[in-house]
């Protein structure tokens, strides 16, 4: 009988939440603890299902391959089906924005919503891709399986989309700490605190055990990735529950201090999972599709460290002109400013690890879609300090300017390098010759690349007028507009904002459409991209 | 790891580093000099700007900065500059009465600005940021007013507001609910006589029903000709502007269960200046008396 462990653990898991909802404090928890029940109790009966009872026949362990790729195949399954959710709550909200009439009472409120779309695409998407990359990054590198065995393995794929699950239904029941990129409650931390502790023993495990002379560059920005999350996440969720079969907690910080922990959590969150996570990312999948060497191994040292060290203390500039005081905004302030050539160290040398190859921009929507997210990359970190300068700031703060360079980061960087490993992976993972079809990865790239143009270019526009309407005196001394004015001018912009998200989404269905076809086995048969190198023949 | 003997790229013809991972080696260029160059130069404007600024924390306060720059002293500067722009008119318009502010062409444009002001941050939530209100707050551009146009009487209103519980000089009225007291065809007979009066067309038959029911129930208030009473806060009924919408169901939703708005006292919170100010925006709206 396999899976007698995982199935008692399913099935006590659920008798708990079973207990939870039935003593619950406040109806939210119960409510939550009902969706944790179902979830539990349906996943002990698929497993349930799958029971073999024929007597185990000596020496009938399935041959295993060198590398333990499954868990990498659910991953990017993962990836792209909560891409495409957390793109489509992200067209949602921005329609929202414009056509407030959409905000539906009160599951799907503005509120509630909008930490589901960050949440789904930085940690379901982002986390996911990040998750499945690292397992199959640090097998490949270290030439040794994935630490712990699959049941570990397994553990964090499956304890992280729980997490996930935990968090996004949460969102819809109105439970929050309202701690931005921070929202699920302490019972839903304290899940993903043992998950994350499994998945930094399963990393460094594997790192432990390579059979690799030396760490690769990859896996040390994954590893900075884990365990920075580790601590930021810990920190920053301290808190003193209500109750504990209650949804409410009570932060361990007040005031400023309070402030100041989330915003070191909440910049570093984007420092370490979405740029050094994907640098991890980028430095194995860009040499490899590219199949030219890492440009310089100096430089990757260098902004590694410098970059490691200096992002940490840049939190601060998220509370400009706020209660904090001037000296830690100053030292937010020029610790950003000092980022940028470490952030721009990564940039460099992920484009110029294409040094000849240049012709693969051409031929190759792959290389092209990862050199975009370099580019974007290169971009958002220039834009980042120049915002974190206290005048630049005054004008930007809590406008849209800000929503907009996360945008251009999070989807130009972060979802193109994706893309790209996504489409390097598949084809590999599943054992394919190609992609089904390499012109839908042209067609990805465009549709993504001219969202992602509108939605940064609007954004920019939008944010300045915003900012300039703020402030805007008239010669007698009196500020010259209302709130709702503002809000009203940026209608247009919000518009087109929405346009531009869903072509990224168009993109990101067609994504999907062709990995599926992949994973079938399918094959398209069509003209090879202009330069290319002759495309394999259809199977039929 | 490769062999001991150097390892060059054929393409790029550089050194690499000699090892492999899964078919990625790296090349051992040298780091780029403009970006080194360009990393100094950012640490050494960064430590610059930490002596010029307060920057690092000590036991009790943090280094000032040889600039002594701090944000709160930066505000005051900022605050005092504005006040001190503003502060001869200011005074003006505390020691001034309504009628001199509005005498006085350059006072009386001082104050419209300011007051337009205070109505966008205060006001616009109900009235609409251009004073046009909604359905249940008043439209405040034209000359139909319920409690009186004239400075002292918009005064009078925006200082201690409609119903509201917080201030004994409130202004307060109530319209009975007829709901109980007349039937629904009575409702719809005294509806159709209010509406009559605006030139709509109506039933003839329900409007002289709805006349003599109008004299029994509504006058004492609205009046014999339907004008309204601004000593009772009763709306003129006669003019094609409507409070809580606009036709006959309108009327008799109103009849059946009034709806009463409330408006907040506001020279608690914003002080006499500046509700003088308000009331000279909006007196010069267009309808002032």
């Amino acid at each position: 009988m396999k899976y007698t462990l995982e199935m008692v653990v399913l099935a006590v898991g659920a008798f708990l939440a079973l207990v939870g909802a039935g003593f619950a404090q406040d109806r939210a928890f119960g409510a939550h603890m009902w969706v944790l029940f179902f979830v539990l109790l349906g996943s002990t009966l698929v497993l349930m299902r799958r029971i073999n009872f024929q007597p185990v026949a000596a020496g009938s362990a399935a041959p295993q391959s060198e590398y333990f790729d499954e868990v990498v195949r659910y991953g990017v399954i993962a990836t792209m089906f909560w891409g495409v959710v957390g793109f489509l709550v992200g067209v949602f909200v921005a329609l929202q924005l414009a056509f407030p009439d959409l905000n539906f009472e009160p599951w799907f409120n503005f509120g509630r919503v909008r930490p589901l779309h960050t949440s789904a695409v930085i940690f379901a998407f982002g986390g996911n891709a990040l998750i499945a990359t690292s397992f199959y990054v640090v097998q490949r590198t270290s030439r040794a399986r994935l630490f712990g065995g699959d049941r570990l393995g397994w553990f964090v794929f499956w304890g992280y989309q729980l997490f996930i699950v935990l968090a996004a239904t949460g969102y819809l029941l109105g439970i929050t700490q309202s701690r931005e990129y921070a929202e699920p409650e302490w019972y839903v931390d304290l899940w993903l605190t043992i998950v994350w502790v499994a998945y930094l023993v399963a990393f460094l495990g594997t790192i432990m055990v390579r059979k690799e002379p030396h760490i690769y560059v990859a896996n040390w920005f994954y590893l900075a990735f884990i365990i920075t999350i580790a601590m930021l996440h810990v920190v920053n969720n301290l808190a003193v529950p209500v109750s504990f079969l209650g949804s409410k907690s009570y932060s361990a910080f007040s005031g400023v201090q309070d402030a100041l922990t989330q915003w070191w959590y909440g910049h570093n969150a984007v420092g370490f999972l979405l740029t050094a996570g994907f640098l991890g990312m980028m430095y194995y999948f860009i040499p490899k599709q590219a199949n030219r060497p890492v440009y310089s191994y100096r430089l990757s040292i260098i902004h590694f460290w410098a970059l490691i060290f200096m992002y940490i203390w840049a939190g601060p500039h998220h509370l400009h002109y706020t209660a904090l005081p001037d000296w830690a905004q100053t030292l937010g302030m020029v610790f950003s400013i000092m980022l940028l050539m470490p952030s721009w160290g990564g940039m460099i040398n992920g484009l110029m690890t294409l040094s000849g190859a240049w012709d693969k921009i051409r031929t190759d929507p792959i290389v092209r879609m990862m050199v975009m997210a370099v580019a974007f990359y290169g971009m958002a970190t220039f834009e980042g300090p120049m915002m974190s300068i206290k005048t630049v700031n005054s004008l930007s703060h809590y406008t849209d300017w800000t929503i907009g360079h996360v945008h251009s980061g999070a989807l130009g960087w972060n979802g193109m390098i994706t893309f790209g490993a996504i489409y390097h992976l598949v084809p590999k993972l599943w054992n394919r010759e190609r992609l089904y079809s390499v012109r839908m990865v042209n067609w990805h790239f465009w549709l993504a690349t001219l969202g992602i143009v509108i939605y940064a270019a609007v954004m920019w526009v939008a944010g300045i007028q915003q900012g300039l309407m703020w402030r805007e005196y008239d010669d007698q001394g009196f500020l010259v507009y209302s709130f709702a004015e503002t809000v009203a001018a940026m209608f247009p912009y919000y518009v087109m904002r929405a346009i531009g998200g869903s072509l990224f989404l168009a993109g990101g269905v067609l994504m999907a459409f062709n990995v599926t076809m992949t994973i079938l086995g399918r094959v398209r048969d069509e003209a090879p991209i202009l330069g290319a190198a002759p495309l394999p023949a259809a199977a039929e | 790891m490769a062999d001991k003997n150097k390892h060059v790229d054929e393409i790029s013809g550089v050194e690499t580093t000699g090892h492999e991972w899964d078919g990625i080696r790296e090349l051992n260029n040298p780091m780029p000099r403009w970006w080194v160059y360009t990393f100094y130069a950012t640490i050494i404007w960064a430590i610059g700007y930490a002596i010029a600024y307060p920057s690092i924390p000590l036991v009790r306060e943090a280094t000032k900065g040889v600039l002594g720059f701090s944000s709160r002293a930066e505000v005051a500067v900022e605050l005092a500059n504005a006040k001190a722009a503003q502060a001869g008119q200011l005074e003006k318009i505390a020691s001034s009465s309504l009628q001199e502010i509005i005498a006085d062409p350059q006072l009386q444009q001082f104050a419209v600005a300011a007051g337009e002001s205070a109505f966008k941050v205060n006001c616009a939530q109900c009235h609409g940021s251009g004073a046009a209100g909604s359905k249940g707050f008043p439209n405040l551009n034209d000359d139909d007013w319920i409690w009186g146009g004239s400075p002292d009487e918009i005064y009078q209103t925006i200082a201690h507001g409609i119903r509201y519980a917080g201030d004994d000089e409130t202004r307060v009225s109530e319209m009975p609910a007829f709901g109980d007291m007349l039937t629904t065809d009575e409702m719809r007979q005294t509806a159709a006589y209010v509406v009559s009066l605006t030139g709509t067309p109506s039933a003839p038959e329900l409007v002289d029903k709805g006349k003599q029911l109008f004299a029994d129930n509504c006058a004492s208030c609205h009046g014999v000709d339907a004008k309204g009473n601004r000593e009772m806060g009763a709306p003129n009924l006669a003019d094609a502007i409507w409070l809580t919408g606009e036709g006959e169901q309108a009327v008799i939703n109103q009849m059946k269960a009034p709806k009463h708005g409330v408006m907040p006292a506001w020279l608690p919170r914003l002080g006499d200046e500046t509700v003088k100010q308000l009331t000279v925006f909006v007196h010069s709206l267009g309808g002032g008396e």
